[in-house]
């Protein structure tokens, strides 16, 4: 429960945050699986 | 002799005649609705002032018309030259798409007398709407000049086909640009309209939703339609199999890497207005479905299908993005719509509103099949081999 608008903003961007950098961090094993066999293709 | 005798005969084959019903019968509800109006013609309220028409015909035709952006911009811009032979099937996808969703709003909107309204009476440049119909229109010229170079080919137009063809880099900034603007206006629609979309679908971040999908759209469109393409008009095809089926990959991987953004900027969309909680509802299982069946899903098969250079499974996960996106426009535009009314106000499109949506693609296919039958679109004119 939030009392404050600022509780409810620490909260949503912390979370956005989190998120944020979990993209970043699933996109390297991401990028690297597609492109993996490029060039023995 | 045995020519008129033989052109009928070859007019009645199925698909002219199913084709040339289901044009009469949309002909004729055309009709009734300038006639009578919308009330005789739609199950459309003061509740639901939007429905099929807007949902399906603009919003799903314009996310899908955007592969010819796509490519033109890849090719042109990126110098990316092995997708030049999907260029041509992909503008006039696109043009016809665009123009078909001019039909479909004009048939909503009624009074195609005050189609040039906004633009020469009262113009409401604060509006979205204005955006989108300043947009769509110019865009749509833009699409119409990009097509002509096949038809100037076709008609042994010289000169024309070199001014037009002199304006290739200009025409596909502008289109980039009025695309980029309008494909993302469709969805900054729906920030007027916090109470009325559901939360899981309305965002602050919607025109970035919309943008980002549309990208998905087309290309998975161009795949679905060049893989089309090449059964049906076998006899038009140059490249061979396997050059589709390397530009089939391309385009894959570029699936994968644009749903997986979609995916991504999703998820923290709910996240930035703290919406988990209707994750737990039933419209948090139908987002959910759109989310992961029809987003994670082809993504991964795109992934898979790049990595492993799989060319059918990429063409699977192109059919089920189509689908999703055609998904995602219903539900933002009707099913998330109007949530909170109560089930006999909700809308469910009359027949005949689904009669005029079957006619308008319809009518796509069969000019399609029209043009690429007589102009160089699926090959090159042997007198302007590589140059287009």
């Amino acid at each position: 429960m939030y009392h404050t608008m600022q509780d409810f903003l620490t909260f949503t961007k912390g979370s956005c945050y989190i998120l944020a950098g979990l993209a970043v961090v699933i996109f390297i094993p991401f990028w690297l699986f597609l492109t993996d066999r490029e060039k023995k293709n | 002799m045995n020519q008129p005798a033989k052109s009928p005969a070859r007019l009645l084959t199925p698909f002219n005649v199913i084709a040339a019903v289901i044009l009469a019968g949309g002909a004729a509800i055309g009709l009734l609705r300038f006639i009578k109006g919308l009330g005789a013609t739609t199950n459309l309220s003061n509740d639901v002032p939007w429905g099929l028409w807007i949902g399906f015909d603009v919003m799903t035709g314009v996310a899908l018309a955007a592969g010819g952006f796509t490519i033109t911009t890849a090719v042109y811009l990126f110098g990316m030259k092995e997708y030049k032979p999907i260029v041509r099937p992909a503008v006039l996808t696109g043009f016809l798409g665009y123009a078909l969703v001019v039909v479909g709003l004009v048939v909503d909107l009624g009074r195609p007398w005050r189609l040039p309204y906004p633009f020469i009476v009262k113009a409401g440049p604060t509006s979205a709407l204005f955006e989108i119909a300043l947009c769509v229109m110019l865009y749509l010229t833009t699409l119409f000049i990009e097509s002509t170079p096949a038809a100037f080919e076709w008609l042994g137009w010289k000169r024309l086909r070199k001014l037009v063809g002199s304006m290739t880099i200009a025409l596909t900034i502008f289109g980039l640009l009025l695309s980029t603007l309008h494909q993302s206006t469709l969805g900054a629609m729906f920030l007027a309209t916090p109470t009325r979309l559901h939360p899981l679908w309305h965002s602050t971040y919607i025109p970035v939703h919309f943008f980002v999908s549309a990208i998905a759209a087309g290309i998975s469109m161009l795949i679905v339609e060049g893989s089309l393409s090449h059964r049906v008009f076998r006899d038009q095809v140059e490249i061979s199999h396997e050059q589709f089926d390397k530009i089939t990959i391309g385009l894959g991987k570029a699936g994968a890497v644009v749903l997986l953004t979609y995916f991504i900027i999703k998820v923290m969309a709910i996240g930035l207005e703290n919406e988990w909680h209707y994750l737990a509802t039933p419209y948090g299982a139908l987002f959910l479905v759109e989310l992961l069946g029809f987003v994670a899903l082809p993504c991964f098969g795109f992934l898979l299908g790049y990595r492993e250079r799989r060319p059918l499974l990429i063409r699977i996960s192109a059919v089920i993005t189509v689908i999703g996106i055609i998904f995602n426009r219903l539900n933002v535009s009707i099913f998330a719509y109007n949530w909170q009314l109560p089930a006999e106000r909700r809308y469910i499109p009359h027949w005949m509103e689904i009669w005029v949506t079957v006619a308008i693609v319809t009518a796509g296919v069969v000019a399609f099949r029209w043009i690429v039958k007589r102009m160089p679109i699926l090959h090159e004119h042997p007198e302007w081999r590589g140059v287009h």
